[in-house]
């Protein structure tokens, strides 16, 4: 009796269990239809040097490692690593179940015919720099690798993250044209479909991905070179993840119809605007006068202006989320009053009552550089102008071209002061921008600064492993860098993002929300790309 | 006739030298670089490799050496590869030809289908409320940016009605509808291009039926075959447009060229896989391969265009054909 009674309420009590566990089971299915600017132009990752073609190579390619969520080095395609010898050696340990999307297994011969390509002279790879210090690279067997280093190189952790190419497939090919570049095999979650030059790139879920099979059926990525196209596409669902301009972000996107359809996000871009100044100009040479430049201009109105609020001030040459910043170093309040005073100290004041301060008979004029196409930075170039003419300072703004602003003005030190960004890496390491040393045509210290600790700092931090020991090194150089103003560190802009609703398991991180795209999902009621079969 | 067209054929070839010889001395009188644009003011790559990649590339050659390697390979119609991504510039040229050559040609119809009709009409009646309503619009379309007509449109018949798509040539599924369904498909795709470019051109060649034509219905054979008693449609369309027509011809003839072009604008925004942007990124990105085979296309298409155009006008026309 007892027995007959229990039966069915545990068949029912179980029956409801399950349905509360399936109703948190992702669904596969659907597509992801993001729209891009420009078109990719080579799906060979060693060889890609614009975005379009990095973000399709880093679904269908892996590196050794990768960035999680906090923005700590974690495993990719290798499962563990060993540094030995103070930072000399590197050892991978590679996982073994990985498979290329032909089917052939991922071996450390794919690493070691990685590296030699992208040492290779006739391989017209941007990319060689950091591992022309590597001496030499032992495969151990046929899943551990030792890499040793000329010198110890803590940045060589993260060069890492380069995707991995197919040895199989490429090792007699001539990488700077081969089919592969229209038609890569990688090892990453999704694999290459089709691609319609200037119109779109699809790729489909990699069922066999070693970490799991993607949740997303499908990526396509259509190409719409206009803004104002791209935003009427999301007015009718043609596409679900874009970019926004703050303007959209914040006027435009509210209505009903955004509200019911897409999340927006604001994520924090790895990069900053500055302002940065020619040292050897005799204008800029005395600290104090770049100083008072930095307390005669309001940073956070040019991000409420500009941006419309959606940025952070920069105080230096680190990202808030690194961890080589200094929270200590406090960016300067907005006082045309103090740079007033500092100018004078520097010998700047208006004797002749004209308006503009002078010193020995020359008046405080300088040009701004601007290139041309960037509307966000010539409206910052004008509130700057503004704000210096306010304290006696006469600016003039320049727009150039691009190609013409990189070889006649910067690369030839011709010029005053340029407005431009830098989009970093996440590893720390800003030799490349700050050691005096790089002061060539073409190296990135264009403005010619020049401090013997930070040089020092520099050249140490990079070969010292330990995180907590480094970070003392890239702090202390904040604060320098922040207190001498060889740039005026101006703002890290916001990233903007909306995505199309239907998408679950979304989890905004320090390091963004695309870190876990294989863990994106639509329930099968809301999928609207079911017309096209998977396979 | 034949012997014309020879003499004419063979002297395209001293002036596709001497046009790209200027053309290749201009372009690279313009500062920059093609290999800085890839990759400069990226921290990771040196200046070392910066170089290596100038001389793969062959920059580092001295400018006269350059152009006669160029002008070896024209001769074999390679065109070289571009400096952007490699592939052969032959290959990235034919790719976006097509959809540029579908508008254009369906917008030079279009603008004929409609034009020649509106000028006739505004002919027949000079000054009448027809003649002054069409001025007007036709005035308005010609004046009107396209841009922002496209982006109207768009708005209009894209978002609010819901009736055509936005932008692109074919649909995301496009590979799975019938043949049937892939030709409505394209056609709804081009439906706004193909009018806002052939918006601007209506004005043009209207403007040119409608003088043409009075001229030709000023004519004395014209009041003769009134005299005749002939109806008015045979008087306008078999004797007058018939006369009339013969500077639309020419007009047609010197569009050639013009079919191979393509607005970078308007491309942008109905993101069209065409020629237009194709062209103006190789000139920003200084790929010097790529806009010399612009300039060559373009100055041949330029020069058969008038060829053709003076041909067909001499056989239109049999008072040309009997003169020689």
């Amino acid at each position: 009796m007892f027995f007959r009674l229990k039966l069915p309420i545990f068949w029912v009590a179980f029956l409801f269990l399950g349905a509360f566990v399936l109703s948190f089971a992702q669904d596969y299915g659907d597509a992801i239809v993001s729209g891009s600017i420009a078109d990719a132009r080579t799906l060979v990752p060693i060889l890609a040097s614009d975005s379009a073609s990095a973000d399709i190579c880093g679904v269908v390619f892996n590196g050794l490692v990768k960035y999680d969520k906090d923005i700590n080095l974690a495993p990719d395609l290798a499962e563990s690593w060993e540094i030995k010898e103070d930072g000399l050696v590197i050892i991978f340990h590679l996982k073994k179940n990985v498979l290329w999307h032909d089917g052939h297994p991922f071996t450390s011969h794919d690493v070691e015919f990685t590296y030699k390509k992208l040492i290779d002279p006739n391989v017209k790879t941007p990319y060689s720099g950091d591992f022309e210090r590597i001496k030499s690279l032992e495969v151990l067997d046929d899943y551990t690798i030792k890499i040793t280093y000329k010198e110890p190189f803590a940045p060589a952790l993260s060069s890492w993250g380069m995707p991995i190419i197919p040895k199989h497939l490429l090792e007699k090919e001539d990488l700077n044209n081969t089919k592969f570049t229209r038609h890569p095999i990688g090892t990453g979650p999704y694999k290459f479909k089709s691609w319609k030059t200037q119109e779109k790139i699809e790729l489909v879920s990699n069922h066999n991905y070693f970490e799991k099979r993607p949740y997303i059926d499908r990526c396509i990525y259509r190409i719409i070179p206009d803004e104002s196209t791209i935003f009427l596409e999301l007015q009718t669902q043609g596409l679900d993840s874009a970019g926004l301009s703050p303007l959209q972000f914040i006027r435009q996107t509210d209505s009903e119809f955004f509200k019911k359809y897409y999340r927006k996000f604001i994520l924090t871009s790895f990069g900053y605007t500055y302002l940065g100044y020619n040292l050897n100009d005799p204008k800029f040479k005395d600290k104090r006068v770049r100083q008072a430049l930095n307390y005669a201009v309001d940073k956070q109105e040019i991000i409420n202006m500009v941006l419309l609020g959606l940025g952070k001030v920069a105080t230096g040459p680190f990202m808030p989320e690194s961890w080589g910043y200094n929270k200590e170093v406090i960016p300067v309040d907005f006082n045309p009053q103090k740079a007033r005073e500092l100018l004078k100290e520097a010998g700047w004041q208006d004797s002749n009552h004209d308006g503009w301060l002078d010193r020995r008979g020359e008046n405080f004029e300088f040009t701004i550089l601007v290139n041309q196409g960037n509307e966000e930075r010539l409206k910052v170039a004008q509130i700057i102008q503004r704000r210096l003419n306010d304290v006696g300072i006469r600016v003039k703004i320049k727009v150039l071209e691009w190609s013409v602003f990189l070889t006649e003005f910067i690369d030839k030190k011709n010029f005053e002061a340029v407005l431009l960004g830098w989009s970093l890496g996440r590893d720390p390491d800003n030799y490349d921008i700050w050691h005096s040393s790089k002061t060539k045509e073409g190296e990135f210290n264009f403005i010619g600064y020049k401090n013997d600790e930070v040089d020092r700092l520099l050249v140490e931090a990079r070969r010292i492993f330990d995180q907590e020991k480094r970070k003392a090194y890239y702090q202390r150089i904040h604060s320098i860098i922040y207190d001498e103003q060889p740039y005026m560190f101006l703002y890290i802009p916001d990233i903007l993002s909306i995505l199309h609703s239907r998408f679950q398991g979304i989890k905004p991180a320090p390091i963004g929300i695309s870190y876990n795209f294989i863990d994106w999902w639509v329930p099968r009621g809301q999928q609207r790309y079911t017309r096209m079969t998977d396979r | 006739m034949i012997n014309y067209i020879i003499r004419r054929l063979l002297g395209i070839i001293p002036l596709l030298l001497g046009i790209t010889i200027i053309s290749f001395a201009i372009i690279h009188l313009a500062p920059g670089k093609p290999v800085t644009l890839q990759q400069s003011l990226n921290p990771k790559v040196s200046l070392e490799v910066r170089a290596r990649l100038e001389r793969l590339y062959g920059l580092d050659k001295p400018l006269h050496l350059q152009y006669i390697n160029w002008l070896k390979r024209l001769v074999r119609l390679d065109f070289g590869r571009s400096f952007s991504d490699d592939r052969l510039v032959l290959d990235k040229i034919l790719e976006r030809l097509p959809v540029t050559l579908i508008i254009n040609i369906s917008a030079l119809i279009f603008i004929f289908i409609v034009a020649i009709p509106i000028g006739v009409k505004s002919a027949v009646n000079p000054d009448g409320l027809f003649d002054k309503v069409m001025t007007i619009v036709v005035f308005i379309g010609f004046a009107l940016p396209t841009f922002w007509l496209a982006l109207l449109l768009m708005n209009l018949l894209g978002i609010k009605l819901g009736w055509l798509p936005i932008s692109g040539i074919k649909s995301l599924d496009f590979e799975y509808f019938s043949l049937g369904q892939k030709i409505l498909d394209l056609a709804r795709h081009l439906v706004l291009p193909v009018f806002v470019s052939g918006l601007g051109g209506l004005a043009g060649i209207s403007r040119y039926m409608r003088s043409s034509m009075i001229e030709a219905l000023n004519q004395p054979y014209i009041s003769t075959a009134r005299a005749k008693g002939l109806p008015k449609r045979q008087v306008v369309y078999k004797h007058a447009l018939r006369n009339a027509i013969l500077p639309i011809v020419t007009i047609m003839g010197l569009s050639i060229p013009g079919l191979l072009g393509g607005s970078v604008i308007f491309e942008s925004i109905f993101a069209l896989p065409g020629i237009g942007r194709l062209f103006y990124e190789a000139v920003m990105m200084r790929d010097y391969p790529l806009i010399m085979a612009e300039v060559v296309l373009g100055a041949v298409l330029v020069m058969l265009g008038n060829l053709i155009a003076d041909i067909s006008y001499a056989y239109v026309d049999p008072r040309i054909r009997y003169k020689k």
